[in-house]
């Protein structure tokens, strides 16, 4: 008796999970996944615009074809990648980070870095003269000195 | 008969810029006044010649003169009295002939202005500007000839692009060309200094108000086309990364790293060097942005044609970029600058910082631009760099810019002193981190919209703390508040207007931040009758209405919008033109202060009883164009002439 | 640090080498990565009604032509290119199909009867199957050998010459299917 009902438990639990499953490859796809997939991909007529924001006929209907592929249980990088099969890297709006194309991603990054140190070079150089230049203190009364550095400070 | 009379007005016209150019250089190497005398009959000739080819093809488009290519090209029997106007500059062939007269009328100025102070430099600047315009007199008379007959006279022409029918033509190139060109003159003086070897301050301090000028109305255009962007094109969105905005936005960007280190030149003469190549830097930019336009090298939207014009330019191009190096280089030891600092934590420092972030931001957008023409070149493979690209970078370049922005003016020159920095900088920080705990509380989730509200109220209290402290001083003298500040502002006026400016910055990028942090947007069909809801609004279709226009077609839907009550109806419309192939859809829209609401009409039944729509509610993207509009105030305070600074 | 100041005239060398490269390539031609591969797989119904798939002529070289009543003036000058050709080759087992895109139905048919198209004419109303095929404007087309192998594509008006080179040279691969 007891193994009936383990076996009964056995086949309700797995028909639940396969309703449960093939509810889920047919649920409705949230227009903001769509959203975050065309807005990757480059509409194929017009320039440079995404595939999202494409008012054209044919982005109208690439949004269907992601729009029906990721009901269909696809993931979003699947969807991208149909279509990078199909046109070539071109079509993704931000080329992969592979290869060559990672030139794109770090030479801005390497230049910020080499403008940080260049621009740290000549710091140190101008605070460097100043700190080698001769300085001959002119006697100041302090009072009178006190005030000029605070007047200076508030002007800037 | 007009045609034949433009191309020899422009023939003409080339010829005296060629003579005043080569007048004006051996004039100034000879020292022979009569000469440079020449030369500027020349330029007011030149100038008198192009306005005179101006008003004759405006006056073509006017009288439908089809009997002129140009003519024909742009506009047909239905195009309504004004757009005929701004279709003069519409195309490839006008747009030319509007640079070279803002470069014609700016030689006037440039003449009227210095042509007594500037003794040594002026001579070789008429040189330089008067080649320029000699250019783009060669191009207007062999690449892009607007006067080109057509034969046999057409009936009726081809018309506008349609999406050209809007008043953003009127203003968007106009500004942006004011823009490009006026950097012609700073780079011209530039120049002259170089050629001269007097690469003191001299060259400098004639040139300032030019840059803010230029400055200025290079970011009106910017401004005007995310608008025009945002409107007419129908995609939802204000700026696109497209290669010809970012050709734009490079002189921009490099032009207001340029804006800031001339401050630190005129006062601590320093970086000398670094301005004079960041104004070439900047006036070769604004060539390769109309290179870029016109070559058809990398695809865009606003394309105009390819053949010889891109060769031209490019020749051009090259041959300014080597000369101004060349002479660079050549100069390079009296150029280099003598400076002290005793902090690295100066504002010196600080200026140095802002110029090294925005001139990587221009490197970032012009590798991103040229990248896919490297990638097929090195590679063989086409790819694409778009948005998501550029956002990713330049996001993290233009926060610490701003953050810059509220450091930059009151941190003290030379050395910063512990007390300086507390004085000036507690309660700016104190409030900023109160602003990300609030904006957190209030359930803020995006990390950098968090990061981008705190920065700009740290930004805006340091501008309170500056104007409250002196306003403050003044009423110390015995003034009553507002003719204090208003005195403040006038005495200071370069000064405070930079705060506007900044203010203006400020308030952009909070809208911005909302547009890209906020905004939401969906796709639905529906039937007659039937409601779509997005973020609380609902949007009900109403059915479709055709109309026949003077020179289109149009199908209007006809959409509800209420969120509770009624406010209003939408109509966004696909309009058909005969002379183009694909319809073009023009969207409605209900603009707010913290949302606005935008509607795309996409396909739709022919009996009206469906329609598929696009739509989108967009958050705070009106507080871009009130951005602008404070920019505007404080670049025109900035510009005012300066009084005397007394107490 | 004498000569090193040249270096600055000199930078700016390769980036217009770059740009004069940019002469020499078009940015509207984007090669296809399909070129080689099995053709997609398509089932439409002709303007006639009768069923269309890649299937269905396996066996025989095919020429898929991508085409809308708004492209002009191309998709006007590749038409009777087209059925010009479609009329010599039908009996040498080639065929020619059309596949009309983004297009209302009275704007297809007219188009077929302005020109007096015969070969086989089909909607792609969903638009799925020009994604499958990569097409990024009209007109664009195909040239599958027998085995079913897309071996060119075409982009722009088709003529005769284009048309008569790729198809021999399938023709005269023996094949079979």
């Amino acid at each position: 008796m007891s193994r009936l009902i383990a076996l009964l438990a056995a086949v309700i639990v797995l028909a639940a999970t396969t309703l449960h499953a093939s509810g889920q490859t047919a649920k409705p796809v949230s227009e903001d996944v769509v959203h975050e997939v065309a807005v990757q991909l480059r509409c194929v007529v017009c320039q440079n615009l995404s595939v999202a924001d494409s008012p054209s006929e044919m982005a109208s209907q690439m949004r269907a074809i992601i729009r029906e592929r990721l009901a269909a249980g696809e993931s979003p990088a699947e969807v991208q990648r149909y279509f990078v099969e199909r046109y070539g890297e071109w079509i993704l709006l931000a080329p992969p980070r592979r290869g060559f194309n990672l030139l794109v991603w770090l030479l801005p990054l390497a230049a910020v870095l080499v403008g940080l140190a260049a621009a740290a070079l000549l710091i140190r150089r101008w605070t460097r003269r100043a700190r080698t230049a001769p300085t001959s203190p002119v006697a100041v009364d302090a009072a009178m000195s006190e005030r000029i550095r605070r007047e200076l400070e508030r002007e800037s | 008969m007009t045609a034949d009379l433009g191309y020899g007005m422009t023939l003409v016209a080339l010829g005296l810029a060629v003579y005043g150019g080569l007048a004006a250089g051996i004039g100034a190497k000879t020292g022979r006044l009569a000469l440079v005398e020449s030369a500027q009959h020349a330029a007011l000739g030149v100038f008198a010649l192009v306005t005179s080819c101006f008003a004759l093809l405006t006056y073509a488009f006017l009288t439908f003169d089809f009997s002129v290519r140009y003519v024909a090209t742009n506009t047909n029997l239905g195009t309504p009295f004004y757009y005929r106007i701004t279709a003069v500059w519409g195309a490839l062939e006008g747009s030319i002939i509007l640079w070279s007269w803002m470069l014609a009328l700016y030689t006037i100025i440039l003449i009227v202005r210095h042509r007594v102070g500037a003794r040594e430099l002026y001579p070789w600047a008429l040189a330089t500007m008067l080649g320029i315009l000699a250019f783009f007199l060669l191009v207007m008379t062999v690449a892009a000839p607007p006067f080109q007959r057509q034969t046999p006279v057409p009936p009726d022409g081809r018309g506008l692009n349609p999406l050209l029918e809007d008043t953003g033509m009127i203003t968007h190139p106009v500004a942006l060309y004011l823009g490009f060109t006026g950097f012609t003159v700073p780079f011209a003086f530039a120049m002259a200094a170089l050629i001269t070897g007097r690469i003191g301050d001299t060259w400098l301090a004639l040139t300032r108000r030019w840059t803010i000028v230029a400055w200025y109305f290079l970011s009106l255009g910017l401004l005007i086309g995310g608008w025009w962007s945002y409107h007419v094109l129908g995609w939802g969105g204000y700026w696109a990364w497209d290669p010809v905005e970012n050709a734009a936005f490079m002189p921009w960007l490099t032009g207001t790293a340029f804006l800031h280190s001339v401050m630190i030149q005129e006062r601590r003469r320093m970086l000398r060097l670094w301005n004079i190549s960041l104004v070439i830097l900047t006036f070769g930019l604004t060539l390769f942005g109309t290179f870029l336009t016109r070559s058809g090298v990398i695809a865009s939207v606003h394309a105009f044609t390819q053949g010889s014009i891109g060769i031209l330019f490019l020749s051009f191009l090259a041959l300014v970029l080597l000369t101004a190096l060349g002479l660079v280089a050549w100069r390079w030891e009296t150029i280099r600058s003598e400076g002290e600092l005793d902090s690295v934590v100066s504002r010196e420092s600080a200026f140095l910082l802002n110029n090294v972030l925005l001139v990587a931001a221009a490197f970032t957008v012009f590798f991103g631009t040229v990248f896919p023409l490297l990638s097929e070149a090195v590679r063989g493979v086409k790819v694409s760099v778009g948005a998501p690209f550029f956002n990713q970078v330049n996001i993290p370049l233009f926060l610490s810019l701003v953050f810059l922005m509220g450091v930059g003016p009151l941190i003290a020159w030379r050395r910063a002193s512990l007390d300086n920095l507390k004085r000036n900088f507690l309660w700016p920080v104190a409030l900023g981190i109160v602003a990300a705990t609030a904006a957190f509380a209030l359930g803020v989730r995006s990390f950098l919209a968090v990061l981008t509200f705190a920065t700009t109220v740290f930004v805006a209290v340091t501008i309170a703390v500056d104007f409250t402290r002196a306003t403050r001083a003044r009423l110390r003298l015995g003034e009553s508040l507002l003719p204090a500040m208003g005195r403040l502002l006038v005495r200071h006026n370069r000064r405070y207007g930079g705060f506007v400016v900044h203010l203006g910055i400020l308030i952009i990028a909070l809208g911005v931040m909302g547009s890209h942090a906020w905004s939401v947007q969906t796709e639905t069909t529906l039937r007659r009758g039937e409601t779509a809801e997005l973020a609380g609004y609902r949007f009900r279709f109403n059915g479709l209405t055709a109309v026949e226009e003077s020179n289109h077609f149009k199908v209007v839907g006809d959409f509800t919008v209420s969120n509770g009550r009624v406010l209003g109806v939408l109509r966004p419309a696909k309009k058909f033109y005969p002379q183009e192939q694909a319809p073009i859809a023009y969207v409605d829209y209900r603009l707010g202060l913290r949302e606005d609401l935008y509607l795309v009409l996409g396909d739709f039944a022919r009996d009206g009883s469906q329609a598929t729509i696009k739509l989108q509610v967009n958050r705070l993207v009106s507080w871009i164009w009130i951005g602008g509009f404070v920019l505007t105030l404080g670049a025109l305070l900035a510009i005012l002439p300066e009084r005397h600074k007394t107490a | 640090m004498k000569l090193w100041r040249w270096l600055i005239p000199l930078a700016a060398v390769p980036v217009l080498a770059l740009l004069a490269y940019g002469f020499r390539v078009s940015p509207r031609d984007i090669p296809s990565p399909l070129v080689g591969r099995p053709a997609p797989g398509f089932a439409l119904s002709t303007l006639d009604g009768a069923p269309m798939t890649l299937e269905g002529h396996r066996g025989k070289v095919l020429v898929l032509n991508f085409w809308a009543s708004w492209c002009y003036p191309a998709c006007y000058e590749e038409a009777p290119v087209l059925e010009r050709n479609w009329r010599g080759y039908r009996d040498r087992g080639v065929v020619v199909v059309g596949v009309d895109i983004q297009d209302k139905r009275e704007a297809a048919e007219k188009f077929v009867a302005d020109f007096g198209l015969t070969f086989p004419i089909a909607q792609d109303l969903k638009g799925t199957v020009s994604v499958d095929y990569g097409v990024y404007g009209v007109p664009e087309t195909f040239f599958v050998d027998r085995q079913g192998r897309i071996r060119v594509k075409h982009v722009g008006a088709v003529t005769d010459d284009v048309f008569r080179k790729a198809v021999d040279r399938l023709l005269a691969e023996a094949g079979a299917p």
